[in-house]
């Protein structure tokens, strides 16, 4: 073997072996998983080929999980990236505060899941939380916002997008930041309007941001599930069950290994699909400089 | 040969190190939930600090969330390999845990004759969940039953005597509906009755209402549940029903139950003797605790949790673990722990000791629990225990929401549950 090729090797040794021990190994070890059986006590696990996910099709609540996910994703993402570059915007320019406004925009951020979940608790409370106070004084009724099947997961996504708009503004703000002035004194030149420059200028030369906060918003689509965990165990009559508070409960409440690793291999395709297509088809508009 | 001999020679030697560090275990860890509000966690430290004193051993007790967190916890720990010596879990589990090939019997651990007459100590009604195949699995640590907290400011208000807790259902709907105040614009500023709905907590409450038309929800082995008997649909029907002039419409959470009352915002809650001594502390109104009523006359379901003792620990850490449960469930700290909490004394031993023979003097809401141990079934334990408790609750969430009529949806629970436990029968 030649010396290069050695060198290159042992090189990549330390990365090959973080990810094959942390991300290869683990998605193998779960689809071998998903075509065995449990193990319970004196039984232990044996093949039963695709009889996990025959029995998924046969689950009702594994569907409405899937479609919850699908109405949560499509809720947050877009609200949380278009509330964000709004954000970026608007405290990107000089104005009185600007340093304050920021950090209230980045504030929730900065919170645990966990904590803006129990903050939102309150929020939610019938009768005498914050929100059924506030729409008291204006003449409205009681709301059960997280016990009314209607409301529960709205309510949700409300959360998730208070606590990711922040995030994803320090990244357009950095963005925004970076654009070489000059741009601006051209199109102030030509005449170009402030909404006109921001279609044609701005937002094109942040699209490489765009794709990067699009496919972080369509990973904690899936991924962040901690507010369920506090604030409904996904109720009422999961309402709220999202695909991965359905693995968690599948895996560690009912302690049924093979169906969850089953439900595992699911979400690992579907996110496996979005991230080809976001790289595949949209990586290929976006313009890096 | 020489290599082998020299080899067995220097065994014990070896192992001289790693026995004596055995037989006297000095460090134990255990897992324990807390379901109601109050500074537990500061007695259990102080429990543990004691032993300390008094045997040199170690106990560290990890406070681990609700119920279902703490079984979720215990068994993930202990499926990786480390796990707590001893839990209190939900006395309920039993059949899971046994299924789950977790526990170690009493039994085995070794019961000498002082062992075995603190085994017979206990409550008989809490050992219901403890024996299975001629061996016991669990001893009673917290033990509850479902009991009604009501607010008889708001009882003589609403000109109720508040020394007559209704006892029967129909005087039940009555009472909430007259509790409930609404203000000029029609909104409800004081609710007659709350009943926890949520995941983790409807099953039990939902046990007590079966109760109280006679119906219990599975049978003993846990291998069927009785979802769809009519029995079942008419007290299904009966929670619905209180909505919405004595209820909220929908369903209500466990933890904000407590909160709740205290507010004013109810005038009754469904709780557990569990929430005694915080409802206590804290409320700012005279208060009343009284038996949960029935069809005809009340009846509660037992709950609560039971110290269970893991397999994998070794001998040494199981007779430790054996040890420290003996000493905590101990007629002193059980009527200790049952006057900081309001939980049932695991023992009538417990109810003879000077110190909650004197609580119960000065505060006899304090036996009200123990009065209705005679009238209170189990609550819903099966195999798969957790997805049973899902199954229901899920069916029993619909309803309240209006999404569904109590009969077919204890039917769709029926049939998901048969399919469940199909394979333990």
């Amino acid at each position: 073997m030649r010396r290069e090729t050695v060198h290159a090797w042992l090189l990549l040794t330390p990365a090959l072996a973080l990810l094959v021990a942390f991300t290869h190994w683990p998605a193998v070890a779960t689809l071998w998983d998903s075509l065995s059986s449990t193990p319970r006590g004196a039984r232990p696990a044996h093949w039963v080929g695709l009889a996990n996910f025959a029995a998924l099709m046969d689950d009702p609540v594994f569907f409405q999980a899937l479609w919850n996910n699908f109405i949560y994703a499509i809720a947050t993402i877009p609200v949380s990236v278009v509330l964000a570059l709004a954000m970026a915007l608007a405290v990107n320019r000089a104005i009185p505060g600007r340093a304050a406004l920021r950090m209230a925009f980045f504030l929730p951020t900065m919170l645990p899941m966990i904590a803006i979940a129990n903050i939102w608790l309150f929020f939610y409370t019938p009768d005498y939380g914050l929100l059924d106070q506030v729409l008291g004084a204006l003449g409205f009724g009681r709301h059960n916002w997280l016990g009314d099947p209607a409301l529960a997961l709205p309510s949700l996504i409300a959360v998730a997008v208070w606590k990711e708009a922040g995030f994803f503004m320090i990244f357009y703000l950095a963005a925004l930041q970076s654009l070489p002035p000059v741009l601006r004194e051209a199109g102030a030149l030509e005449g170009a309007s402030d909404w006109y420059y921001l279609r044609r200028v701005t937002l094109p030369l942040l699209m490489p941001t765009t794709l990067f906060v699009l496919v972080n918003a369509v990973v904690n689509a899936f991924r962040l599930v901690d507010h369920v965990v506090v604030m409904t165990h996904g109720g009422p009559d999961n309402a709220t069950n999202l695909l991965l508070y359905y693995i968690y409960e599948t895996g560690f409440r009912f302690m049924d290994t093979a169906t969850a690793a089953a439900l595992t291999v699911v979400l690992l395709v579907i996110l496996g699909a979005l991230a080809g297509f976001q790289f595949g088809v949209l990586g290929r508009r976006v313009y890096y400089r | 040969m020489l290599g082998r001999r020299a080899l067995l020679g220097a065994l014990p030697v070896l192992a001289a190190p790693a026995i004596v560090r055995a037989q006297t275990a000095q460090s134990l860890t255990f897992y324990y939930p807390i379901a109601v509000g109050g500074p537990l966690q500061a007695v259990m430290d102080g429990y543990c600090a004691d032993y300390k004193k008094e045997t040199g051993v170690t106990v560290n007790p990890v406070y681990a969330g609700n119920y279902g967190d703490a079984l979720t916890k215990a068994q993930t720990a202990i499926k990786a390999g480390q796990g707590p010596h001893f839990a209190v879990l939900l006395a309920a589990e039993m059949h899971s845990l046994q299924d789950a090939d977790i526990l170690v019997s009493l039994d085995e651990i070794g019961l000498d004759a002082d062992g075995k007459k603190w085994v017979d100590s206990f409550y008989p009604a809490f050992m219901a969940n403890s024996h299975v195949g001629g061996k016991t699995w669990s001893v009673p640590f917290q033990r509850s039953t479902l009991i009604a907290y009501y607010n008889k400011q708001a009882f003589s208000e609403a000109g109720l005597d508040p020394e007559a807790f209704p006892k029967d259902w129909a005087g039940m709907s009555k009472a909430a509906q007259t509790l409930t105040k609404q203000d000029g614009s029609g909104r409800v500023t004081r609710w007659g009755i709350k009943i926890a709905g949520d995941l983790g907590n409807a099953q039990w409450t939902f046990g007590a209402l079966a109760n109280q038309v006679g119906q219990k929800l599975m049978n003993e082995a846990g291998t069927e549940t009785y979802f769809d008997a009519p029995k079942t649909v008419e007290a299904l029907t009966y929670w619905r029903d209180l909505a919405p002039r004595g209820t909220p419409p929908g369903i209500s959470a466990w933890p904000v139950l407590s909160p709740d009352f205290l507010e004013g915002n109810t005038a009754i809650i469904w709780h557990t003797t569990g929430n005694l001594t915080n409802l206590r502390g804290k409320a700012k109104f005279p208060f009343g605790v009284a038996g949960v009523p029935g069809k005809d006359s009340p009846h509660t379901v037992v709950g609560g949790g039971n110290l269970y003792f893991f397999k994998h620990a070794s001998a040494a850490e199981r007779t430790a673990s054996l040890r420290f449960a003996q000493w905590i469930s101990a007629p002193e700290r059980a009527a200790d722990w049952s006057i900081k909490t309001g939980y049932i004394a695991s023992s009538p031993a417990a109810y003879d000791t000077p110190a909650l023979k004197q609580y119960v003097a000065g505060f006899p809401a304090a036996a009200v629990a123990r009065d209705f141990l005679p009238v209170a079934t189990g609550e819903l334990s099966t195999f798969e225990n957790q997805r049973i408790q899902k199954v229901l609750t899920d069916q029993i969430q619909a309803v309240l929401n209006g999404q569904k009529e109590p009969g077919p949806a204890l039917a769709d629970a029926q049939r998901e549950s048969t399919r469940v436990l199909r394979q333990f029968l």
